[in-house]
Formats: structure tokens, sequence, C-alpha cells
């Protein structure tokens, strides 16, 4: 069981969303960060205020899923978030100590297995 | 209008301030469709309306307003008052108001129509090809239709009532919409991702501020403080509270809930519906128009959404169509009784309907045309829209370098006008 989570472009969210869908990935969250990772720094001016923004907004998506599930979760990303510019993003994987359904209590690999209707 | 040979201090008091009130409508129509795109195009969105302001002022004050208003033949005017030649105090002809304030009310005109055109076009075209397109439109299509209408053209020989611009400002912006919306092509997730308005206080805001300057719109296009300028405001409060009455019931109908951004498209097209119609038709029939208008305009904007079609902002149901109805159904119910120029169909005048319907044949057809036409030759020089990239970043960043919502975190200063030289690090969270 691992946690993997992958930073991406704002603009990507939806094909992202897209692959993780395709690829049988139902369960995730994701939050909107700011972060730099190496991009170009983007130039703004305001009046005669002109100031370089350091940090990109990007999207932080969290899932965790069962082993069989690891390298399908990473292929969508790839496959969603690439765009081949620097600022792509990461993924980074780490290995989940347990996890909980907090409606029924099932832990680990059936907490983290979508209910099949 | 009564021709009067000298300038009215009531009347060009009141002209005055109508012509004010009609400017504002450009940044109140900037705040609506700023609020109707996503939070990354909204700068985009409303510098467009703000570029109007600049372009459409300055070609119409060179050569704009004399194609439209100067003797000329049927189809465009002359070049009699090219760079404000011979335009000053003495009232121009047909109104008691001093040419020069003639000049600005149509100026306002001219304005609010060219930034009426870019909603179609929000989003994903160029800045820059922008610029150029709204010069060359607004002379090119904006002052030909205003000659027909206004200034003495055909149509206006012919006959066609045209009260405050359903064919220059409605119809022209409606049809030219569409035309841009076929060439630019569709947003790149249009169709795939839902696109939904990011703000729609603005958009309900931007309604009130367009409602509030159609009384000087509307109400000014008598040019006087008599008694057509009197209707034409009267009938700008009931027809639009008329169309937002049956734009609830076809929301509760639909979809059994009544919605903000369809209120503010009602107070749209109400308000279009009557501008070619404000002085000529009564006070009754006004609210009958109100209640009918609502109908082809609802139905276009929820047929619309399922083509290929991307005129983002749907300008051709809000204006081209109502404004289409509006001239249609004052050849219907136009009276003499109330307006002292013509009657319509219902009071025996078929004539007049006649004329009403030669104006909704033509003007669509010159400005989808001429505007479809126009901006293929620009593509010819230049490209028209951004990258797919560019466009998925958001026009505010890539065009203008600036973001409508910036949090100022992450940014570094890197020069004031106080002087600094060289980077400074300050704001670092």
């Amino acid at each position: 069981m691992k946690l993997v989570t992958a930073i991406v472009r704002p603009e990507k969210v939806n094909d992202v969303l897209e692959a993780l869908y395709r690829a049988d990935v139902r369960g995730m969250s994701m939050s909107r960060v700011q972060g730099h990772g190496g991009e170009l720094d983007r130039v703004e001016t305001y009046r005669g205020t002109t100031v370089k923004m350091e940090l990109s907004e990007k999207v932080r998506f969290e899932v965790a899923v069962s082993g069989d599930f690891v390298q399908s979760t990473i292929d969508a990303f790839c496959a969603g978030a690439r765009t081949g510019e620097v600022g792509d993003g990461k993924i980074f994987v780490v290995p989940l100590e347990q996890a909980v359904r907090i409606r029924t209590g099932e832990t680990d690999a059936s907490a983290v297995t979508p209910v099949k209707k | 209008m009564i021709a009067s040979a000298s300038v009215s201090a009531g009347d060009t008091a009141w002209m005055l301030a109508a012509t004010a009130l009609v400017l504002l409508m450009t940044p109140g129509l900037g705040l609506f469709y700023a609020g109707l795109v996503r939070s990354k195009n909204t700068l985009n969105t409303f510098m467009m309306s703000i570029a109007a302001l600049a372009v459409a002022t300055v070609m119409w004050a060179a050569v704009g307003y004399s194609l439209a208003f100067d003797h000329g033949n049927g189809f465009v005017g002359g070049l009699g008052h090219a760079f404000l030649k011979d335009v000053a105090f003495a009232p121009r002809a047909g109104t008691s108001i001093p040419q020069l304030l003639f000049f600005c009310f149509q100026a306002a005109f001219c304005i609010v129509t060219v930034a009426l055109v870019s909603g179609a076009v929000v989003e994903r075209m160029r800045f820059l090809p922008m610029l150029v397109f709204s010069a060359l439109w607004s002379v090119l299509v904006y002052s030909v239709l205003a000659h027909w209408a206004f200034g003495g053209g055909w149509l206006q020989a012919g006959g066609t009532l045209d009260f405050a611009g359903g064919v220059p400002v409605e119809m022209g912006s409606g049809f030219s919409a569409l035309a841009a919306a076929l060439v630019i092509g569709a947003r790149k997730d249009y169709g795939r991702q839902a696109l939904l308005p990011h703000n729609s206080v603005y958009v309900l805001l931007g309604a009130g501020l367009l409602w509030f300057g159609w009384f000087g719109f509307n109400g000014g296009s008598g040019f006087s403080t008599g008694h057509s300028s009197v209707l034409a405001f009267t009938n700008t409060l009931l027809t639009p509270a008329c169309t937002l009455l049956v734009w609830f019931g076809l929301d509760l109908l639909r979809q059994k809930r009544v919605t903000a951004i369809g209120a503010a498209t009602a107070i749209i097209v109400g308000c279009v519906g009557i501008t070619p119609a404000g002085g000529y038709i009564s006070p009754g029939w006004a609210m009958a128009l109100g209640a009918v208008a609502a109908l082809p305009s609802y139905a276009i904007i929820v047929w619309r959404p399922r083509t290929r079609i991307d005129e983002t902002l749907d300008v051709l149901a809000a204006h081209g169509m109502a404004g289409l109805t509006g001239i249609l159904f004052l050849g219907f119910v136009a009276q003499l009784s109330w307006n002292g120029v013509s009657d319509g169909l219902l009071y025996g005048n078929a004539h007049q309907l006649g004329w009403q319907a030669i104006a909704g044949l033509a003007a669509p057809a010159y400005a989808f045309t001429a505007t479809f036409v126009l901006l293929r030759l620009l593509a010819l020089v230049m490209p028209l829209r951004a990258t797919e990239h560019e466009e998925a970043l958001g026009m505010d960043v890539v065009q203008h370098g600036e973001q409508a919502y910036a949090s100022g975190e992450g940014a570094i200063l890197v020069s004031t006008e106080a002087g600094l030289d060289g980077p400074v690090a300050v704001a670092q969270p």
C-alpha cells in the first residue's frame, strides 16, 4: 500500500482526472498549492512595480493505492500531466502504514478499494 | 424629431447626461463579460471592452462618424466630417443639440457595440489582433450599418424605423459575433470540460449597470426631452421587467429553479428588445415585447452550447436575436398616436412591417459577411488566437502579465518607480 502524491500544472488537472479515471483509480484528494520546481520565473507588472513570480500555482493530488495499482497510477499521472516543458511537476511515492475507512472501520487494502456498486 | 435651427438648453442638458450614461455601459459590459469567463481570463475579457473605449473612440473621431452621419450615398456616408471637420456648436440637422454632443452620444454607441462583439472570442483571441479587428470593424461594419439606419442611408430612407440601434448595435454585434466565433474557432476545452462563469455577482452587477446606462441609450435616442424620449425611457423600465418574469418562468419549466445568470441575461435581452422600438410603441406593447423577446433568445441559449459553435458569451442570442425580435415586433405594433411617425401592421400599415423585415434580413447578412471576410483577411497577416499552451495558462498572464486575483505570495520585487535598481528580495513567504 502506497501513498502517491503528484504535483501537477493546474491547466492539466482535467487531463489527469481523465487519465486516472481510465486507469480505474477512483479515490483521491486534490488541493491547490503554490510551488517552485526550477521553471522559469514569470514577470508581472502592476503600475510601476515589477515583480518576479517565484511560486507558481500547482495542484497536488493524493492517492492511496494498493500495491497492484501503484504503477498504473504513476503512468496515469505522467500521461495526463506531461507537456514536455519545465514545470510539469513531480510524483512522490511513499509507503503507507495504515488506512482506515471511517464509515465501516475497514482497514488497509479494503479501505482503499472503492465500493463496488 | 422636429427640425430646429437653434440649440435647446434643456435638450442639451439631458443629452450630456445621457451620453455619460451610455459610456458607462462599456465598463458595465466588461464586468458582465468578466464574470462569465474563467478566473484566469478575467482581465483579458474586461480589457477587450476597455480597448473599445480607446480604439473605437479614435476611429470614430477620425472617419467613423463621418462615414455614418455625413451625406453620402445610400450605402455609406461621405468624408465631409472626417477628423471632426465642421463638427462644432451648431445644432445637428434634425435635432436641437450641438453637433459635437451628437458626435459624442453616437461615439458611445459605437464603443459599446465594438465591446459587445468581443464576447464571441474571449478566452482565446490574442489581444493585439483584437485591437486591429476592433478598429477596422468599427468603421467597416458599425459605421456602415449606422449610416443605413440613422445617417440617411437606404433603410432609413425606405422607411425602416430603428429608435436606438436595433440595426447597427444589436443585430450588427450579434451576427458579427457569430461570424467571429466561426472564424476564430472553439476554445480548446469547449465541449470537453465544464467551462463555468467564475463570478456570478460580477455578471449581475454588470447587467444592472447596463440597464442603468440603457436609460441614456434609449432615453437619449430622441435627442430631446420630448415625448419620444420619455416614452423610450419608460419602455426601458417596462420591457426588461417583463423579460425577467418570463425568463424566470422558462427557467422554472426547464430546470425547476430560477437562475441568477439567467436573470442577468434576461435583463440584457429585454433592454435589447426595446432598443429599436423604444420611442415607437405604447407602454402596453412594450411589456408584451418583453415577454415575446424572451422566447427566441432563450431557445438559442439552450440550443447553441449543444453545437460546435463556441460563440462564447451568447452575443447572438442576447443581442442579435433580441434585436431582430424588437425590429420585427415594432413593424406590427407601432402606433402613430404614440410616436407621431408611423403605424405598424396591426394599425393598418403593412408597408412598415415590410421595411422592418428588410432591415431584419439586410443587417444580419451584411454584419455576418463583412465580419467573416475581415477576420479571414486579418488571419493572413497575423495569428488571431493564442496557442493551446497559452490558452491553458490563461490569457491574463500570457497577454497582460497580470492576474485578476494576484495573492502576492512568492512575488519578488524587481524594481519600483522610486528608482531602486536591481532585485530587492522582499515578500518572500
